[in-house]
């Protein structure tokens, strides 16, 4: 046999494996460079500049698009969190019972459908609504982002409440503590890295999402990535890379944050 | 005086009634806002189109003939939809090769992962989690930029002299491949990743006591026990992939439709509502036999290694 046999070695596993990050970050990579070219063409260099951040930057759309992401995505991402959080308590740590897989299926549900059905879906039923009740504002983006946004909150936290020790729980009701008292001084401290790390994934998804919004949105109502969409059907401009990179940078930073909060072990 | 069964079954029946208001707000929502709109879609699939898009409340079976035939004008024979059925094979077509493409790379990927020190496997997974989370329209527009006529790949090979004028790659079925095998290949990988990294290597070495070759280990030991985390990876790649949006307009550039462009198009210039209904409706099919499928085939290897 082989002198350095290792039983964890397969051949070209390795090389695939690098081919394969090489090739996950270096479109990125490019997308980013380019970003910070001076020359208005996207295909030559024409050396570093800011310029197409700072035109972004004054390009009224383009803000108001982002402000509209945001809103959107932090009331989606706290209600649907708060929904989540309700609805972890209420489906782990219990033995099984009639309902409780009904439950998991239904929260799940939004994952199980591509999303150009549950866009359609959706337009078809809002404009039903929108007839009748003749509002048309954000409301509608919002309710369709915390829909799908649920699961996504659920995740990290049912995690947690799985892995979390009763015994706490269990001696603070010995020393007659109520039900809310215990749930506030002792359930929520020790699920609140949980609860973070569902609330930023859940941001992350509304922020992402561009289908579901395409067919919600009525006019005058782009987010970020449909704003990019319309932008980059009509023709590759620098000031996208530049869009594109602010946008991965704020990705990067929530899921970095992400990373260290949900590994966070007490 | 209540017996001690008594107070044990009031506080029961608390807990159940408890557990389901805790729950009803996220159920509410998500029916509200996505199971029941579905429903919706499957009522309006059996109507009839509106002159102005929308649908006259008329029973009607012609959206799903019109899934897969076509109508004569003139005589009204019905002969198949060489269209639609070129689009539905299209999808599926892409949506498997991308599948296999992202399995024959996120496997060993994941392997690798796997067989990091434990420290370094947190970094791996940072690295392979960041594109995962990274806005999925940013990365098609970073892989446009990689693969159009002016970009860095035709660029290296102009230069090089390899080629004399540019490959088209950008508007076709390769282009829409290529992006979705890019887009969804962390979501190969995390779940297979996942089964690989509880895997036994004691099993392995067995395997190899017992004078087996790298190759049948991996067959016959590695792959079994990970079989789970495949099919996960398959389901989570192929679903998407079958009703992909952004990627095929993207980089398909509407001449190459995939399912969600053709029912985008019923939805809008189309303006057949009932249409758009039924082909959204058969794509909810085709996804649920797939996730029948997995759902027998997890619960047999459940058996077989549980």
């Amino acid at each position: 046999m082989a002198k350095n046999f290792s039983i964890k070695h397969q051949p070209g596993f390795t090389a695939i494996a690098a081919t394969c990050f090489v090739v996950l970050y270096l479109p990125i990579i490019v997308l980013v460079i380019y970003a910070f070219n001076a020359a208005s063409s996207t295909s030559e260099w024409g050396g570093f500049s800011l310029k197409w951040f700072q035109s972004a930057w004054q390009n009224t759309q383009v803000v108001d698009a982002t402000l509209r992401s945001f809103q959107i995505g932090s009331i989606a991402a706290v209600l649907s969190t708060i929904f989540a959080t309700m609805a972890a308590l209420a489906t782990t740590r219990t033995a099984p019972y009639p309902g409780l897989t009904f439950k998991y299926a239904a929260i799940n549900q939004p994952l199980m459908v591509p999303e150009i059905v549950t866009g359609v879906a959706l337009l078809i039923f809002f404009s039903r609504i929108k007839i009748f009740t003749g509002y048309s504002g954000i409301g509608y983006l919002v309710a369709a982002h915390t829909a799908f946004c649920i699961p996504f909150a659920y995740l990290p936290i049912r995690a947690r409440l799985e892995n979390m020790d009763l015994t706490l729980e269990r001696a603070a009701a010995d020393l007659y503590a109520t039900p809310w008292k215990t749930f506030r001084r002792i359930t929520l401290p020790l699920l609140w890295p949980g609860i973070l790390a569902g609330l930023m994934l859940a941001f992350v998804i509304s922020l992402d999402d561009v289908v579901i919004t395409e067919f919600v949105k009525s006019g005058g109502q782009d987010t970020l990535p449909t704003y990019m969409l319309g932008q980059i059907r009509r023709g590759i401009t620098p000031e996208i890379n530049a869009i594109s990179t602010a946008f991965l940078l704020l990705s990067v930073a929530i899921v970095t944050l992400f990373f260290f909060v949900s590994r966070k072990r007490d | 005086m209540a017996t001690a069964e008594e107070v044990a079954k009031a506080a029961e029946r608390r807990d159940v009634r408890d557990r389901w208001l805790l729950s009803a707000p996220a159920l509410l929502v998500i029916f509200l806002a996505a199971t029941g709109p579905l429903l919706i879609v499957l009522v309006y699939s059996f109507l009839t189109p509106g002159s102005y898009g929308d649908v006259k409340w008329q029973f009607s079976p012609e959206a799903w003939i019109a899934v897969f035939l076509e109508r004569d004008i003139f005589d009204d024979t019905l002969s198949i939809a060489a269209a639609h059925v070129t689009i539905f094979l299209r999808s599926i077509k892409l949506a498997v090769v991308t599948t296999i493409a992202t399995l024959a790379l996120g496997f060993p990927t994941a392997y690798f992962m796997a067989t990091r020190s434990e420290k370094t496997r947190d970094l791996w997974l940072f690295l392979i989690t960041i594109p995962f989370w990274t806005n999925l329209l940013i990365r098609t527009f970073a892989v446009l930029q990689i693969i159009r006529n002016e970009g860095i790949i035709n660029t290296i090979l102009l230069k090089l002299g390899i080629i004399s004028a540019p490959i088209q790659i950008l508007y076709t079925d390769t282009a829409i491949l290529i992006g979705m095998a890019y887009v969804y290949l962390p979501l190969m990988v995390l779940p297979i990743y996942a089964s690989m990294e509880k895997l036994d290597f004691r099993l392995v070495e067995a395997g190899y006591d017992l004078y087996a070759t790298r190759f049948q280990v991996l067959r016959r030991i590695i792959f079994p026990m990970v079989k789970p985390g495949v099919i996960a990876g398959s389901i989570l790649v192929f679903i998407p992939a079958l009703g992909a949006y952004v990627t095929p307009s993207v980089l398909g550039g509407g001449k190459n439709m995939m399912l969600s462009n053709l029912i985008e198009l019923q939805f809008g210039q189309g303006r057949n509502w009932p249409l758009g209904s039924a082909l959204s409706i058969a794509v909810m099919i085709i996804v649920m036999v797939a996730l029948l499928a997995y759902v027998r085939n997890a619960g047999k290897s459940g058996v077989r290694h549980g």
